[in-house]
């Protein structure tokens, strides 16, 4: 199973598509970061407003724990594209391209080859996260410099620098769930068909269908909203929240560790009813 | 021959919705066998193929290899196999080095460089080791096919057209190949192929199919040597002959009739008969032509002609 994982992860690394990713985040990063450096203090100062006339701030506000927060607000629409690519990929490219015919007539179960692609695919979108996480927190911090974190969630919280740490990596990990469905989900796709750009486009499309759905003011789509998984993935930000919601997370990640696994269940069984026709 | 069978399929179908591709097959591959499988295009032998691959799921029948059936012992039947099926394709954003070494890897074979490279220079792609496999042409990623499929040192290899694609030279090369593992390293081989020329040579034994049935299956030799022959014989008066023969019992055997050339199918053991009442009614003979080469056999099978 090692060797199989090993080798899934490869094919992935070694293919140019895997990068874009990594290129998208290594650029949108510093852009945001740079433009934030000129123009932060604006930003707080837009933010604080209706309290400037009661409070008096002082300390570092404007800071990489604000940046890394604000960074994973505007990428968490855009993330899950840098994820379909690789997940509507890893199934159907071998049917594209014929080589299930030599992956599947080696001496190791249908089983393992999915639950290998499977792994590796879910290394990727750790890997992917964890520089997201690298550049948005751990460069902000180095450009910023750290400080307590401002938290605008309809009310405005401040906590305090030593309070921060844990939440981004309650964040992060709750992230890393989220994608976990997006990904499983394209993966689901990718063993229907032949084609990479199918599961890809599915994929994207059922998360903007299921978005839109869950923004409209209709009381039967609002009533349908907590089924829909795209409901459940922006709960990481209820670790910036006084007191955190800790049953919604549950409830939120139950929800989405229940498609992963069903999701994971339902391709597993179409890999192995699957007759290679390619 | 060896009677330790190595491939056994009985009533083996496949439908594919109203299409059948295969219908109740039955073929026995045996150890050293150098196995042809024939069939023209559609005839279900790259569906038989994959179910003896277990890439396709048959509706009916059975398969054992190795006497075990390949449902339950999937994995420890393909660790004795080394397969090409269809043309060969590759990761072809990896270099051919890296695709043995994966491909390798999973089959549980000797991954070593050394290894590797002696299978690549077998093929003759070891200069071209690094190359990614997208800057192959196809005769070569046929080649790099061969090397996978014997890179675990496998006792059963299954081959569905090896030798498409290549140049005259590398056909012959592969032919060698095969004759090579057949005869020395004691491989069982089971080739398809179009060429048919290829397999009369190669082969020790081997079965026509088409529409997926069975036509005929044994020994090169036997099937050729099959009671009803295919004669052409070469006369000064054509229409003569053809009188001559409308009053003899050999008037059914005639097949065609063209310039100075009656063609007949008729059992072999009268064909010296017929020759001799010819001459004996004033028609000069200048030719009698066996027809018997397997090309024209396995026409005579696959248009629907008899058994």
């Amino acid at each position: 199973m090692t060797t199989l994982i090993y080798t899934e992860l490869q094919k992935i690394f070694k293919k140019w598509r895997t990068y874009i990713g990594f290129i998208a985040i290594g650029v949108l990063v510093p852009i945001v970061q740079t433009a934030l450096y000129f123009t932060g203090d604006d930003y707080i100062r837009a933010l604080t407003r209706t309290f400037q006339d009661s409070f008096f701030m002082v300390g570092n506000l404007f800071n990489g724990y604000l940046v890394a927060n604000l960074i994973l607000n505007s990428l968490f629409i855009h993330f899950p594209f840098l994820i379909v690519l690789v997940g509507g990929d890893i199934l159907a490219s071998e049917a594209t391209s014929g080589t299930y015919r030599m992956l599947l007539t080696r001496p190791v179960s249908r089983f393992q080859v999915v639950t290998a692609k499977y792994i590796a695919g879910m290394i990727y979108v750790t890997v992917l996260l964890a520089w997201l996480a690298f550049l948005s927190l751990g460069i902000s911090c180095l450009i910023f410099g750290t400080g307590e974190l401002l938290s605008f969630r309809g009310k405005l919280i401040i906590f305090a620098a030593d309070d921060v740490l844990w939440r981004f990596a309650f964040s992060y990990l709750f992230a890393l769930i989220s994608m976990g469905t997006v990904f499983a989900l394209s993966f689901f796709f990718s063993s229907l068909v032949e084609n990479a750009i199918g599961p890809i486009v599915a994929t994207m499309a059922l998360i903007i269908i299921l978005l839109i759905l869950s923004a409209l003011p209709v009381e039967i789509l609002q009533n349908l909203s907590p089924y829909f998984f795209t409901s459940h993935m922006a709960v990481w930000s209820n670790f910036f929240d006084d007191p955190v919601d800790y049953a919604d997370v549950w409830r939120s990640g139950s929800v989405l560790l229940g498609h992963i696994v069903g999701l994971y269940l339902i391709t597993t069984y179409i890999f192995l009813k699957k007759d290679i026709l390619s | 021959m060896n009677s330790e069978q190595i491939i056994e399929v009985r009533g083996l179908t496949k439908k594919f919705k109203s299409l059948i591709a295969v219908n109740n097959l039955n073929l026995n591959v045996y150890r050293g066998d150098v196995f042809g499988f024939l069939g023209p295009n559609g005839a279900g032998k790259s569906t038989t193929i994959r179910m003896l691959l277990s890439l396709i799921k048959p509706t009916d029948g059975s398969i054992k290899i190795f006497g075990m059936p390949l449902k339950e012992n999937r994995e420890k039947i393909l660790g004795k196999v080394g397969a090409i099926v269809e043309k060969p394709d590759f990761y072809m954003y990896l270099s051919a080095y890296k695709n043995l070494e994966i491909l390798g890897k999973l089959s549980g074979a000797d991954t070593s460089k050394k290894k590797i490279m002696e299978m690549l220079e077998l093929v003759g792609l070891a200069n071209r080791f690094k190359s990614k496999v997208k800057t192959y042409s196809h005769g070569m990623k046929q080649r790099l096919g061969i090397a996978q499929a014997l890179l675990h040192d496998p006792e059963l290899i299954i081959l569905d057209e090896p030798t498409t694609g290549l140049d005259p030279q590398g056909m012959k090369e592969i032919r060698d190949l095969i004759i090579y593992l057949s005869r020395v390293k004691n491989k069982t081989i089971f080739l398809s192929s179009h060429i048919l020329r290829e397999v009369e040579i190669i082969t020790s034994r081997m079965i026509i199919i088409n529409k997926g049935t069975t036509q005929v299956e044994g020994t090169v030799e036997e099937l050729l040597k099959s009671d009803n022959v295919s004669v052409t014989f070469e006369v000064d008066n054509i229409s003569k002959a053809a009188e001559v023969l409308n009053f003899t019992m050999w008037n059914k055997n005639l097949k065609s009739k063209e310039k100075n050339q009656l063609l007949l199918e008729m059992p072999q053991n009268e064909v010296a008969d017929l020759n001799k009442h010819f001459i004996e009614n004033g028609i000069s003979v200048s030719a009698v032509i066996p027809v018997k080469s397997l090309e024209d056999y396995f026409l005579k099978i696959t248009e629907g002609g008899s058994k």
